[in-house]
């Protein structure tokens, strides 16, 4: 792999917040069209170094490239979605998720319209007018998902994004997912607690260990692609999973 | 729905009976009319003379509604200027809580004195008195906007204005609003209390000359029409509120 191919480089990123030492030392990298997923326990820091990669939080110590460039604490580059759902209870569905486009300035009907054509995808349609706190958690989050997407960005952050979906929604949201980051030939680093939905997206995943978070081992999945159902119950598959936990 | 008729049905039984009381009282001559006029003399007396108190109902009306609207713009841009400006709240929120403890009633002669008999000293006064709930509830409001929120914007890479206008003004819109409430029922007051301290026109012009000529019922019935008039405009901010924010419907009920 040439240089030119890193997305992301996180470098020895270090942060404390008072007393307590969250990341102690975390490297990693994220390339061109890459899948990569960070699996670590509740509360090691994973949010906060989403939070520190999309420019949010400063890290104490370390850097953060992007394209080679420091973006330490320059936010808006990359496209972020929070594991919290973050939905604005003022505006209905259509208006959240057309908020990145709004922002960019961009003109609202065409946005409406844009973004109405993924409504069916996302289990959405007819719910544009509703409100969030008339939608069910697994709809905020699709309504998340979608905003994010709709910031329509080369790389994506996603913090446990199907978090509070049911199996079978789940299942389908990750094959979209793997759909629209082929097809858009993104770029996503992705976290979750469910080491099956690691396994089946990621080409790499990053174990991070307890607080103070460092990491601790680093997996290739070579499973080929594209991956679908048959994926999940293949040898390669299994073998990699039993290496996982035998860790955790 | 129905629970509303019930919390309402006690509060009317029993002010029916206050005024069957206050009625008997009055016909029984136990106090002279210009100290107790009886609810139905001043009913007479609201309907006989409102012709003659129409123009004084508009004047008041329009100094309360201007002076009102005068305090909201007010609010609006010193609410947000102390809310962007760590330096100008440091300096302005004290001086803001300490005049609070000056009457309005005290320095209203001086407005009389600056600004003369017309108009502007009741709209002043209207303005200083509904300045400061508004102020207070929409800073409240900007204050405690969900910082998650408007990180979310900021990862989005929006900038100043956009914060205020996608996340911290519809946030605080609520506590703006209840703001307003409480500066809709006082505004009328003030215009009044502005006309007692001197004034040719107005509801309470009208009702320092009533009280002079010992017409009690037609004091009443200004105070009648001052009710009614702050109620009405109550139910026009309560009314905007629901339209303006529809999806507090929504929020929480359960
Ligand atoms: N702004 C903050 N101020 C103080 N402490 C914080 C702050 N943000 C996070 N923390 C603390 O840092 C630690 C890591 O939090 P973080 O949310 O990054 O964990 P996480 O790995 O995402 O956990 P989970 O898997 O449960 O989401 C937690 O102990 C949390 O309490
Ligand atoms: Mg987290």
């Amino acid at each position: 792999m040439t240089k030119s191919n890193i997305l992301i480089e996180v470098i020895n990123i270090k942060k404390s917040f008072g007393s307590l030492h969250t990341l102690e030392d975390i490297s990693l990298k994220l390339e061109k069209n890459q899948f990569v997923s960070i699996l670590g326990p509740s509360g090691c820091g994973k949010s906060t170094l989403f939070d520190i990669i999309s420019g949010l939080e400063l890290p104490d110590s370390g850097k953060i490239l992007i394209n080679g460039k420091n973006y330490n604490g320059k936010t808006g580059r990359v496209s972020y979605m929070h594991q919290k759902d973050l939905m604005f209870p003022w505006n209905n569905v259509i208006n959240n998720v057309c908020l990145p486009m709004f922002i960019k300035g961009e003109n609202r009907k065409k946005s409406y319209i844009k973004a109405k054509k993924y409504f069916p995808d996302f289990g959405l349609k007819g719910f544009e007018n509703n409100y969030p706190n008339q939608l069910s958690g697994g709809m905020r989050q699709r309504a998340a998902l979608l905003r994010t997407y709709l910031f329509a960005n080369d790389i994506m952050l996603l913090d446990e994004p199907f978090g509070n979906l049911d199996a079978i929604t789940r299942r389908k949201m990750q094959l979209w997912l793997l759909g629209i980051w082929d097809r858009m030939n993104a770029s996503v680093l992705f976290v979750t607690h469910d080491i099956d939905e690691a396994i089946f997206l990621s080409d790499k995943i990053y174990l991070l260990s307890r607080r103070p978070a460092v990491v601790r081992e680093i997996f290739n999945m070579d499973i080929e692609r594209p991956r679908d159902n048959k994926t999940l119950t293949s040898m390669k598959f299994n073998k990699l999973k039993e290496k996982i936990i035998t860790l955790l | 729905m129905k629970k509303n008729i019930k919390n309402k049905f006690y509060p009317i039984i029993f002010f029916t009976a206050l005024l069957l009381i206050w009625e008997g009282i009055s016909r029984l001559k136990v106090f002279p009319p210009f100290i107790l006029p009886s609810p139905s003399s001043i009913l007479v007396s609201l309907v006989t003379n409102f012709t003659s108190m129409q123009h004084h109902v508009l004047i008041t009306l329009y100094e309360a509604i201007i002076g009102f609207i005068i305090a909201i713009l007010l609010s609006l841009t010193m609410a947000i200027a102390m809310d962007s400006i760590i330096g100008f709240k440091k300096t302005l929120y004290p001086i803001l809580i300490i005049s609070q403890t000056i009457p309005i009633i005290i320095i209203a002669p001086l407005f009389i004195i600056w600004f003369g008999y017309g108009y502007t000293p009741k709209i002043v006064i209207v303005t200083l008195i509904c300045f400061f709930p508004i102020t207070i509830s929409l800073m409240q409001g900007l204050a405690t906007v969900d910082k998650e929120l408007i990180d979310l914007l900021k990862s989005m890479g929006s900038n100043k204005i956009q914060i205020y206008k996608f996340v911290k003004m519809p946030s605080s819109m609520p506590s703006f609003f209840s703001g307003l409430k409480i500066a809709a029922t006082y505004s009328i007051m003030g215009a009044t209390i502005g006309e007692w301290v001197g004034g040719k026109n107005g509801l309470g012009v009208y009702m320092i000359r009533a009280k002079q000529s010992f017409a009690t019922d037609r004091v009443f019935a200004a105070i009648i029409i001052i009710t009614v008039l702050s109620i009405l405009l109550l139910k026009i901010i309560e009314f905007a509120e629901k339209k303006y924010m529809p999806w507090l419907k929504f929020s929480k009920e359960t």
